[in-house]
């Protein structure tokens, strides 16, 4: 199985370079997206992060939950590269971790904010009928103040979830859940808009007069069109996410301590500002380097993905 | 343009009604209980007494449209009133929204913490435009020039770099390691305009706050400005002023930059809401007694009428900063037709 796989591989790179004639979309996207430098020190920086996140805490050998208070509070040393919290834990562990939690609620809640965005976009720009109802609902969630109602859901939901699901998937689900839900509508404006122009072109005509059902006219002519936007939109909303997530743990509304995030170890190390300050910039620069890959990573995204500025 | 306005604005309380049901419907599922601060001494069936009168026991709709007729009615009118010193009808016998923690007025409470607020985002809110509309045009009118890209990459840090971290990081580094501001704010201090040490102290405590929010503010609106510089420089009326033989000062102030601001106009009206929301964290941040601390404190305490009030505060807020925003845009802008 791997080796057929990768055996077509071979033969797709071979005829990209073989023949300038024949490019597919995607590599002439990457071939764009090379030349953005800001997008390709993100995407660098963005791969070593995760790789620190995900697969550091099984390289790295302290227990990031192991109380020791005869180490509490220490400075960034040898043996503990990030210093120690006020519980003797290790802050570097501790890091990982967090950071493990931060980008999968940041990859999870795009996901359920990008799916919700784009089937509201394609079908209130699709079906005229459902157009007015829907774009009003959007006017309304935009009109929502967002962070306070984050809050109070969160106050109300996350005991019940917490007893549903255990302590660490309850909090996960919730906060997936409403940072998704109320984070689809600039997508569903984008997709409406890209969808209401798409649908007057000759080739959705044409798919219509074959006598193509509605349903394949959606899924095989109109959504890859609108994929660039998504993808966009995708990018920049793991950056909205992880910005939520980490503001509503630093207003200590979100991921308890004993199942940190970065947002959380923020809170947690600003009662200790004065004793240990570096506890603070470790979690807050890895939420700012983690964003400005991101969003760095959107611009090149859309400027790969743009025909228009596409040269050749 | 008039019949547009009247049109949003009618749009606008059906909008808010929509909201206020989502926000009451929310809450409503809240396990708060206004009797549970009362004494232990109380017997439960007055305490059930109690419950009755509050109308803690009503229907869901009944007490939400109860709600809804203070929101929108009673505290309006008792505002008028206040303004104006008068009074109109039976205002005595007007039941206001009580604060289930303070047992006092919601909204007077709140009128007692705008200032606090107002003092801090207002001035960063003014800060940065002040920044952000100087950096945009020039970085738009030297485009790939040292200052464009060095400008680039900082409002692309300042806009990513959220607000909680460089609020601690201005806290590490000016209080902590250099001392030379303190690290939280004094709510309690009152400015005596005589006393310099006293208005020295309150500049001293305002800076990082300000700066910090000020930053974040120009950082996006900075980035707006110049991609509306961008898209004008290139029109045609721009070669039209130029090969007429105005001189380059007249072409960018008179000429494109009037019509680049018309956009950023609009951004700044939809900001202003997002502004008192950011207020939640920054305040937090330098321990301000404003807004977003009062709400934070009234989520934590149960607080219900309060969190609800504040809420819909600032869902009004959001309403009515939209209207504003499409309404100077049509004012603005004579290609906007709305009829």
């Amino acid at each position: 199985m791997a080796t057929t796989r990768e055996g077509v591989e071979e033969t797709q790179d071979q005829t990209i370079e073989s023949s300038d004639k024949y490019r597919s979309l995607w590599a002439d996207v990457w071939r764009q997206f090379r030349r953005h430098k800001g997008a390709m020190v993100g995407l660098v920086l963005l791969t070593i992060i995760m790789f620190g996140s995900f697969i550091g805490p099984l390289i790295y050998p302290l227990d990031p939950f192991a109380i020791d208070t005869s180490q509490a509070s220490l400075s960034p040393s040898l043996d503990h590269p990030m210093g120690t919290d006020n519980l003797g834990r290790d802050v570097m562990a501790r890091v990982m971790v967090g950071g493990r939690i931060s980008l999968s609620v940041g990859i999870a809640a795009m996901i359920v904010g990008v799916v919700i965005g784009t089937a509201v976009g394609i079908i209130s720009g699709f079906f005229s009928k459902l157009d007015g109802i829907l774009m009003r609902g959007t006017d309304m969630f935009l009109a929502l103040p967002i962070l306070p109602l984050l809050l109070v859901i969160i106050m109300l939901f996350r005991d019940p979830l917490r007893e549903a699901f255990g302590p660490e998937l309850g909090i996960f689900i919730l906060v997936v859940t409403i940072i998704g839900i109320t984070s689809w509508m600039q997508t569903a404006r984008v997709v409406r808009g890209d969808v209401l122009a798409l649908k007057e072109q000759e080739f959705v005509l044409a798919a219509h007069s074959i006598g193509s059902r509605k349903r394949s006219v959606v899924f095989r002519h109109i959504f890859p069109n609108v994929l660039s936007p998504v993808m966009v939109a995708a990018a920049l909303g793991v950056a909205i996410a992880i910005i939520t997530e980490s503001a509503l743990s630093f207003l200590g509304l979100g991921f308890p301590s004993d199942f940190p995030t970065w947002g959380r170890l923020l809170f947690d190390a600003q009662g200790y500002i004065t004793i240990t300050p570096m506890r603070v910039l470790w979690p807050g620069i890895l939420i700012s380097l983690t964003v400005i890959s991101v969003n760095f990573i959107g611009d090149g995204l859309r400027d790969a993905l743009d025909p228009k500025l596409r040269s050749q | 343009m008039g019949r547009y306005i009247i049109r949003r604005v009618l749009f606008a309380i059906p909008t808010l009604i929509a909201i206020s049901f989502v926000i009451f419907a929310i809450l409503d599922l809240a396990p708060g209980d206004p009797t549970a601060s009362l004494p232990l001494t109380i017997p439960p069936e007055d305490r059930e007494k109690i419950r009755e009168a509050l109308g803690f026991n009503d229907p869901f709709l009944v007490s939400w449209l109860k709600w809804l007729y203070q929101m929108m009615i009673v505290e309006p009118i008792f505002l008028i009133e206040q303004m104006f010193n008068i009074t109109i009808g039976d205002g005595e016998n007007r039941v206001r929204i009580i604060s289930w923690s303070s047992r006092a007025p919601a909204v007077d409470t709140i009128i007692e913490r705008i200032p606090q607020t107002l003092w801090v985002l207002g001035l960063a809110f003014i800060l940065g435009i002040m920044i952000a509309i100087p950096v945009g045009v020039i970085s738009a009118y030297k485009q790939y020039s040292v200052f464009d890209n060095v400008g680039t990459f900082v409002t692309m840090v300042g806009y990513s770099v959220p607000t909680f971290f460089t609020g601690l990081l201005a806290i590490v580094i000016f209080s902590v390691w250099l001392g030379w501001f303190p690290s939280f704010y004094d709510t309690t201090h009152v400015v005596d305009w005589t006393s310099w040490e006293s208005i020295w102290f309150q500049i001293k405590q305002m800076i990082m706050p300000v700066a910090v929010l000020a930053l974040f503010n120009a950082a996006a609106l900075s980035r707006f400005t110049r991609s509306s510089m961008l898209d004008n420089l290139n029109e045609d009326y721009v070669r039209t002023a130029r090969s007429k033989g105005l001189n380059e000062n007249k072409v960018l102030v008179t000429h494109v930059l009037r019509n680049s601001l018309i956009p950023v106009v609009t951004l700044i009206a939809l900001q202003i809401p997002g502004v008192f929301a950011g207020a939640i964290i920054t305040e937090q941040i330098f321990r301000i007694n404003g807004l977003g601390q009062l709400l934070i404190s009234a989520i934590q305490g149960a607080d219900v009428p309060m969190v609800q009030t504040l809420t819909f505060l600032f869902a009004v807020l959001i309403v009515i900063f939209n209207l504003v925003a499409d309404v100077t845009y049509g004012l603005l802008d004579p290609r906007i037709r709305y009829d």
